[in-house]
């Protein structure tokens, strides 16, 4: 079992209170998650030449100012980074792929959970409620996010097998559920470059999508083509810089609910999650359908 | 609603379920409550569970999984909108969910009526053992699933596999139906259908004419084995 999240401000007045309002969300879903919780927030995009890097370095105490200084010695270009426990966001004017590698040949420990121009990412293990009140999560801003409570069920319960996933750039993506043939996907998109690091399934559906978002699908049909390729269970909830997008397997096996305003949409597990949301009563409820694509632009 | 003295109100914003339904099993009875309110359920789970005596429980919100399961004799009314499951396992009394409900609405019930006002998600009905279910709305796919006994009517459409496997119960449907399920088929209405047909409706406040009604039930090919069927259902 898990829980998922979004929230898609509507009205940019509101972006200052994305994270206020996404709390009582994430936490709502602690029961159907209590053991790892996560989220990826979009932002206001970094200028043109830049990219921002979310990086985790778990148990280990890391020096992040220190890290910024021996990356700028070896790589020449603006760097900033913000620190929050042990993650942090770092903004870079240089090529993000030189960064990845830098960092895994220079700080093995320190792992990339995402790379983008919009997107921020958090997760970890413990409590929805801990891991909120860890990265101030009520204090992020931003047009729209996507949230993860997990409750292990198909592999390990460390960070790295936290919600939400990424691959390739400001693409993330929760499940619900649990699919049955993620070996079968990784064995037909290994052979084409493509990495994995975990043993997760759900990594497995999110390199698919990212993979067919490569090959030129639009979000939509990279979602229509899953349907027939990845086998299970699922409600999936996945994040571009653009959009959000809720969609559920054909026998709608997990549950899910939108709520609709002028101001946001927010989809959850549980209805439980939006009871507290502003101008709930008057908010358009509705399940999403089974293989039906749900999604809303910034 | 009753006078004062029987009368109880709870406001799940600020008590928790377990006392709500610790009251509604134990103390109602003695304490010769049989009305009772329930306000800012805000999607909780398994509220009015286990009923067991004649109370009439309104709760005003939406719920989440299991409101009113196993309920015996208690009428309890949703004044919005019922997670998975709602009304599971009932044996008799009544469920009324005012808004839509989601999956496996009515599942196993054995007796009582299950009226849902709005749309029911998949699965409503699956393996019915003998209670009635009223959709004022659409049903999804794989409704009635198994359906064992008891009597399904669907004033709106049914998506995919309505009806899939049926024993001995009865779906009456007025819309489209998307596809019916292995052995399952429409029937001829007969007399006896359009007064059971009038009388649900009317329980459950509906003004629909029976006569738009088709009956869907089993074709009984699956009751045996066939060792020549080659297993191709």
């Amino acid at each position: 079992m898990c829980g998922i999240v979004g929230l898609l401000v509507k009205q940019p007045a509101l972006r200052g209170q994305l994270g206020a309002l996404m709390v009582p969300m994430l936490v709502g879903m602690t029961e159907r998650g209590p053991d790892s919780a996560g989220l990826a927030v979009y932002t206001e995009p970094v200028q043109d030449a830049q990219h921002k890097l979310s990086l985790y370095c778990g148990k280990h105490e890391l020096d992040w100012s220190a890290l910024l200084t021996s990356l700028a010695a070896d790589l020449a270009a603006v760097h900033e980074i913000s620190a929050m426990a042990n993650h942090a966001v770092l903004t870079s004017a240089a090529d993000p792929e030189a960064v990845v590698a830098w960092l895994a040949e220079h700080t093995p420990s320190v792992a990339v959970l995402s790379v983008g121009r919009s997107i921020d990412l958090y997760k970890d293990v413990g409590a929805p409620a801990e891991i909120a009140e860890r990265y101030q999560f009520r204090k992020l801003r931003g047009s729209h996010l996507v949230g993860h409570t997990r409750m292990a069920t198909e592999s390990a319960v460390t960070p790295a097998h936290a919600h939400p996933f990424t691959a390739g750039r400001d693409f993330c993506l929760v499940h619900n559920g649990s699919l049955s043939n993620p070996h079968l996907v990784r064995k037909k998109l290994e052979p084409l470059g493509i990495e994995f690091e975990t043993d997760n399934d759900t990594e497995a559906a999110c390199r698919f999508f990212e993979w067919r978002l490569r090959e030129g699908d639009d979000l939509k049909t990279a979602v229509h083509r899953g349907f027939s390729e990845l086998d299970g269970f699922f409600t999936f909830l996945m994040g571009t810089d653009t959009e959000l997008l809720v969609t559920r397997d054909a026998f709608a096996c997990k549950p899910a609910i939108v709520a609709e305003t002028d101001d946001y949409v927010a989809i959850a597990s549980e209805f439980r999650s939006l009871a507290h949301l502003p101008d709930i009563a008057h908010a358009t409820l509705f399940e999403p359908k089974p293989e039906e694509i749900y999604s809303w632009r910034i | 609603m009753a006078n004062l003295s029987n009368t109880r109100q709870f406001d799940l914003a600020k008590q928790s379920v377990r006392q709500l339904n610790d009251f509604l099993h134990k103390n109602a009875a003695a304490e010769r409550v049989t009305h009772i309110r329930v306000e800012h359920p805000d999607g909780a789970h398994s509220l009015a569970c286990g009923l067991n005596a004649p109370l009439e429980v309104q709760i005003h919100g939406h719920v989440g999984y299991y409101v009113a399961g196993m309920n015996k004799l208690a009428a309890v009314t949703v004044h919005g909108n019922a997670g998975p499951g709602a009304a599971e396992n009932m044996m008799s009394g009544r469920v009324h969910i005012r808004g839509f409900a989601s999956t496996a609405a009515g599942a196993s019930a054995h007796g009582g009526l299950l009226v849902i006002d709005g749309d029911a998600s998949l699965r409503c009905g699956i393996s019915l053992k003998g209670a009635d279910i009223v959709v004022g709305g659409s049903v999804g796919s794989f409704s009635a699933f198994m359906a064992q006994a008891g009597r399904i009517v669907i004033c709106g459409d049914a998506e995919d596999a309505l009806g899939d496997s049926l024993y001995e119960a009865v779906i009456y449907v007025r819309g489209k139906v998307r596809s019916l399920g292995a052995d399952a088929r429409f029937e001829p209405m007969t007399d006896r259908d359009l007064v059971d047909v009038a009388q649900l409706l009317s329980l459950a406040g509906l003004s629909h004419k029976p006569s738009e009604f088709r009956r869907i039930a089993s074709a009984k090919s699956l009751y045996h084995w066939h060792a020549d069927a080659n297993q191709e259902y």
